[in-house]
C-alpha cells in the first residue's frame, strides 16, 4: 500500500538526517505520505518514520544498499516509482537527496523543484518557492509531468513532533533492480572534525578576516609571516568556537576567512559556500560582503560583533557591538554559560 | 586521455540582483566563469598534466555567451565548443543534461567530464548527476580531491559526514567542490589565445537530437520580501558590561 505522496528519508548508517523528517512534514501538508527507506538493517528508522507521521512505510532493504552509492539507490526508486505512479516525490537537500532526486527525473522523465522553501497545492499541482543566486531572488516553479520530484531546503520545514506510540508495519519492496546496478565502489569514509553540520544548526557563531588581528597576542618565534597569520586566526576562531559550543551551535565562517587558510572550506556561509538560516547568527569580525549576507540573511536573529560601524553587516544585525571580538567574545561566552546553566 | 569540463556563465557573485518588470537584473555586473566551475577546470587541467590528455571547455548557452569558455581557455583548455540553439532557450535541468550528453558522446573517446558543484544562478546542482545518468556512466559528485587516476579514478566525496572514499570505471562524470584547490589565474599568453581562439557552435541538428519539452516552468520571479529589522547597538564602558547586556538581549529572543 502506497499514497500519492511520496517522501524519501535520507540515512547514514542507520541514523537519519533531520532534514529528511521535515520532508516527511512537508509532505504531511500535501496529503497521506510514504515514507522510503532504503539500506541495509534499516528497521529502526521505518519505526521512526512512524513515529514523525507516516502512513506507510515502504523499506528497500539490502546489502548492495549498505553503503549509499546514486546508481542502486536510483534504480529501485525509479522502479518503485514507474510501477505506483506517485504524484509526488519528496527528498531533503542532502548531498544524496539532491542526487537521487536528478537520477529519478532523468528515468522516470520528469523535473526536479530543487532546494524549495515552501509548497502550495491546487488541483494535485505543486507550486514551490525557491530561493535562486544564492536567496537574493526568490522563484516560483512547477513541474507539469509526474511525478513531480522536489527537495526541501534545510530548516525551510518544521519538524514534525515524533509521537513513539504511533506505530506501523513497515512494507518491504523490491530489491532486484539494484543488483548489478552499481558503477562504484566505497572503499571507506573519514570523519571530518566534529561538530554541528552547518545546514542543520540552529545557532552558528562565524569568523571572519578579522579574527587574526588580535594586537595583543604574540606568536611563538620562528614562525613566518604566513604561519604568524593563521596562528593568529586559529586563537581567533577558539573564542569563536567556544562561543558555538556553549550555545550548542556551528562555526561558520567568511570566504574571506577561508581562503586566506584560516579554516577549512566546510564551514564557508555564503554563495559559495553554505546558504544557511539559522535561529542565531552571530558574526564576529565579518564586514559583510554581499556574497556572505546573500548566505546568512534569512537567519531569524543577527548579531553583529565588528570593529567597523560602517560594516554592511549591522544593516542586518537585530544587535550589533561596535568593538573587538577578542574583549567581546570570552565575557559573551561566560555570559552566555551562566544564562544556559552550563 | 579525453577531458571534457563544462562551463556556464553567470553574473559575477559580487552583483546585487533584482527583478524589475518581472526580468532578472544584475545592472552593471560584470559576466564571469561559474565560480564552482574554475575548481573544476582546475582539475581537467592537473588531471590531463598528470595522466597525459587535453582538455575542451563545453558550454551551453546563447551563441554570445562566451565569458566561460574564454577563462577556461584562458586557464589551458585546448579547445572549447558551445551548445546554443534557440530551441534550448527555455531548456529545463533534463533537457540541458540531453544536450550536454549528447555534445559528449559527439565529441567521442572521452574519459572523464568535470563539471562544478553547481551554478551560482539557477542554484540547482542537478546537471551533473544528470548528465551521468543519461549517459549511463558512474556519477561521483561532490569530489573534494582525486585520489587515483588510471582506468578507474578514486575520489573523496565530500558529504554530511565527511569524506566518502569512492571509485569507478572511466569514463565517468566528477563534479568537484572548491577543497579540491584553487584554481590557476589564467596567464597573459592564455588570455590571447583565448581571445583568438576559434569556438564551433554546435545546435540540435549537429547534436541530432530534438528539441526537449521542458517540463519545469518558473512562472514568477520575485525579489525576496523586505525584512524589518529594528538595529540596536548595545554599548556599554567595559566589554564584560557590554557582553552581559548582550546576552540579556540575545535570551529575551527566546530562540536558544
Amino acid at each position: 500500500m502506497s499514497s500519492k505522496i511520496w517522501v524519501f528519508i535520507d540515512q547514514f548508517k542507520g541514523a537519519a538526517l533531520p532534514a529528511s523528517w521535515e520532508a516527511l512534514g512537508a509532505g504531511k501538508s500535501l496529503g497521506e505520505v510514504t515514507a522510503l527507506v532504503f539500506g541495509e538493517g534499516v528497521d529502526g528508522i521505518a519505526q521512526e518514520a512512524f513515529h514523525y507521521g507516516a502512513d506507510h512505510v515502504l523499506v528497500a532493504d539490502s546489502p548492495v544498499l549498505a553503503d549509499y552509492r546514486p546508481e542502486p539507490y536510483a534504480a529501485v526508486l525509479s522502479k518503485l516509482a514507474g510501477d505506483s505512479a506517485p504524484e509526488v516525490i519528496l527528498f531533503p537537500t542532502t548531498t544524496r537527496g539532491r542526487e537521487l532526486a536528478a537520477m529519478a527525473a532523468v528515468d522516470l522523465n520528469t523535473g526536479v523543484l530543487v532546494d524549495v522553501t515552501a509548497l502550495e497545492q491546487a488541483d494535485g499541482k505543486i507550486t514551490a518557492t525557491r530561493p535562486i543566486y544564492a536567496g537574493k531572488l526568490l522563484a516560483k516553479v512547477q513541474c507539469s509531468a509526474t511525478p513531480q520530484i522536489i527537495t526541501t531546503r534545510g530548516r525551510a520545514f518544521p519538524k514534525p513532533e515524533a509521537d513513539p506510540a504511533r506505530s506501523g508495519t513497515p512494507e518491504a519492496v523490491d530489491v532486484s533492480p539494484a543488483e548489478g546496478a552499481a558503477l562504484s565502489e566505497v572503499s571507506g569514509y573519514a570523519e571530518t572534525e566534529g561538530g554541528v553540520s552547518l545546514t542543520d544548526a540552529a545557532v552558528i557563531v562565524s569568523g571572519g578576516r578579522g579574527v587574526s588581528n588580535n594586537p595583543k597576542l604574540t606568536p611563538p618565534d620562528g614562525l613566518s609571516d604566513d604561519e604568524q597569520e593563521k596562528w593568529r586566526a586559529q586563537q581567533g576562531f577558539k573564542l569563536v568556537g567556544e562561543l558555538a559550543e556553549v550555545l550548542g551551535g556551528a562555526v561558520g565562517a567568511s570566504r574571506a576567512a577561508v581562503d586566506a587558510g584560516y579554516i577549512p572550506y566546510s564551514h564557508q556561509v555564503g554563495q559559495t559556500g553554505k546558504v544557511v538560516s539559522p535561529d542565531l547568527y552571530i558574526a564576529c569580525g565579518i564586514s559583510g560582503a554581499i556574497q556572505h549576507l546573500a548566505g546568512m540573511r534569512t537567519s531569524k536573529v543577527i548579531v553583529a560583533i565588528n570593529k567597523d560601524p560602517d560594516a554592511p553587516i549591522f544593516k542586518l544585525a537585530r544587535f550589533g557591538v561596535v568593538g573587538d571580538l577578542f574583549d567581546i567574545l570570552p565575557p559573551l561566552t561566560e555570559a552566555m554559560k551562566a544564562r544556559l546553566g552550563k | 586521455m579525453k577531458i571534457v569540463v563544462c562551463v556556464k556563465q553567470v553574473p559575477d557573485t559580487a552583483a546585487t540582483v533584482t527583478v524589475q518588470d518581472g526580468q532578472i537584473s544584475w545592472g552593471d555586473a560584470p559576466l564571469v566563469i561559474n565560480p564552482w566551475d574554475e575548481y573544476a577546470v582546475e582539475a581537467a587541467l592537473q588531471t590531463a598534466a598528470d595522466h597525459g590528455g587535453t582538455v575542451v571547455a563545453l558550454g551551453m548557452g546563447k551563441e554570445d555567451e562566451r565569458e566561460a569558455i574564454k577563462h577556461a581557455l584562458a586557464m589551458g583548455c585546448k579547445e572549447a565548443i558551445q551548445v546554443s540553439d534557440p530551441a534550448l532557450a527555455d531548456a529545463d535541468g533534463l533537457g540541458a543534461a540531453k544536450a550536454l550528453a549528447a555534445a559528449i558522446q559527439k565529441i567521442g573517446d572521452v574519459d572523464l567530464v568535470f563539471f562544478g558543484k553547481q551554478a551560482i544562478d539557477s542554484d540547482t546542482g542537478l546537471l551533473p548527476s544528470m548528465v551521468a545518468r543519461v549517459l549511463g556512466w558512474p556519477a561521483l559528485t561532490l569530489a573534494a580531491a582525486i585520489d587515483e587516476v588510471g582506468d578507474s579514478i578514486k575520489v573523496q566525496r565530500a558529504t554530511e559526514e565527511g569524506r566518502q572514499m569512492v571509485s569507478a570505471k572511466l569514463p565517468a562524470v566528477v563534479s568537484v567542490t572548491k577543497d579540491y584547490g584553487e584554481p590557476r589565474y589564467p596567464s597573459f599568453m592564455g588570455i590571447r589565445k583565448a581571445a583568438r581562439a576559434k569556438v564551433p557552435v554546435w545546435g540540435l541538428g549537429d547534436l541530432g537530437i530534438e528539441a526537449p519539452a521542458p517540463v519545469v516552468t518558473w512562472p514568477q520571479v520575485m525579489n525576496p520580501p523586505q525584512r524589518e529589522i529594528v538595529n540596536e547597538i548595545i554599548e556599554g564602558e567595559t566589554p564584560q558590561e557590554i557582553a552581559e547586556k548582550l546576552a540579556d538581549k540575545i535570551m529575551a529572543e527566546k530562540v536558544l
